[in-house]
């Protein structure tokens, strides 16, 4: 069964209004916080962006915004985490 | 409601989580091998690892009326040892006929790194040898897309698997497509920073379909919430959704895919 618009509306729009300005906080107090960003706030901006497409993959696209695109195995892992976005570097 | 919470770490839980998840619905619960949090130093600290969950976390359970089932492994988050990997890949079959054992798992790829795919390999044909359920862990956040495909193709490989006994484990949106797509089935971690949301959760199953999926808490030291699974299942009721499809989702499906090992029952009616 599918929820007619004006029900995710309701049920939703608080939410995500809330998680969007935390957004904006964040985007904020990193602006007004002194040093260099790293990559991770590029990756963050380009994310942002594909927000503004139509259809109904936005998650999808915002994920694939953050990964890794290269195909092949890394010689070794340096570490155990990931840290939410991909740095850019061919390992 | 009744409930299968199909990957949740006990060991790293309290008894009053039990009994949370008890007075929520849990019948049973299923305990992949896992990191510890720090890498432990030799295949003993895996043996007794392993006692912990085929002895002692099944009585902890059946206290509060919660059948245990678990998967051994070594965690990807250790394969970049690979001496260690084949020590705990000796110790393993020492374990297999356990009554609680239900296959290999939560094996996969951490880095996406080659030691962990090797290691992932010699894991796969284990279970292939002597025909286990396969429990995989998929990366994190940015390795998750990229070492998905690189699982799928190492299993895809192996002509003995059937895709059917493989439950790919966190997927999202990104990679959900192309496990159903490969026939095995993918499971949806429910966490609270990370992962899947309950409102994502129900999402996909409303853009994918209910067949070949479950919910899980995947509750472990970290933020988690093992009450997950019931959480999301309201969630679908505020939705709208009927309870047979709520049902499907937290309980038969999980029964399905686990049935396939003739050791997991639920007598539960």
């Amino acid at each position: 069964m599918a929820m007619t618009r004006q029900k995710v509306l309701d049920q939703y729009f608080m939410d995500a209004r809330h998680k969007l300005i935390d957004v904006a906080a964040f985007l904020d107090r990193v602006e007004r916080a002194e040093g260099d960003a790293d990559f991770r706030l590029d990756a963050f901006k380009d994310a942002m962006k594909r927000l503004d497409g139509g259809g109904a993959d936005r998650a999808n696209d915002v994920l694939m915004a953050f990964s890794d695109p290269t195909e092949e195995p890394i010689n070794k892992a340096s570490g155990k985490g990931a840290c939410g976005a991909w740095t850019g570097k061919v390992e | 409601m009744r409930f299968i919470e199909p990957h949740a770490h006990m060991v790293s839980r309290t008894t009053d989580d039990y009994v949370d998840m008890a007075t929520a619905g849990c019948v049973a619960l299923c305990e992949p091998a896992f990191w510890a949090g720090f890498d432990r130093g030799s295949a003993d600290g895996f043996r007794d690892y392993f006692r912990q969950l085929t002895e002692y976390e099944p009585r902890r359970a059946a206290n509060y009326g919660i059948k245990h089932y678990t998967w051994l492994c070594i965690n990807p988050k250790e394969s970049e040892d690979m001496a260690l990997a084949a020590d705990v890949l000796s110790v393993i079959p020492e374990f297999m006929d356990c009554p609680n054992v239900l296959g290999i798992g939560e094996i996969g790829l951490n880095k996406n790194s080659r030691n962990e795919l090797r290691v992932l390999e010699q894991h796969v044909d284990l279970a292939a040898s002597h025909d286990h359920l396969i429990l995989v862990h998929t990366p994190h956040l940015e390795d998750k897309h990229k070492g998905t495909r690189l699982i799928l193709d190492v299993i895809k490989n192996d002509s003995r698997i059937n895709p059917e006994r493989v439950m790919i484990d966190h997927v999202e949106e990104h990679t959900i497509g192309m496990v159903l797509d490969a026939g095995h089935w993918g499971g949806m971690t429910l966490y609270p920073e990370s992962k899947c949301s309950p409102a994502r959760a129900i999402d996909m199953i409303e853009r994918f379909g209910s067949d070949r999926l479950w919910w899980d808490a995947a509750c472990d030291w970290g933020p988690s919430v093992p009450l997950a699974v019931p959480r999301t299942a309201c969630e679908m009721r505020r939705r709208g959704h009927d309870e047979k499809l709520i049902e499907k989702v937290i309980f038969e499906n999980p029964k399905q895919f686990l049935s396939q090992c003739e050791r997991f029952q639920v007598d539960y009616t």
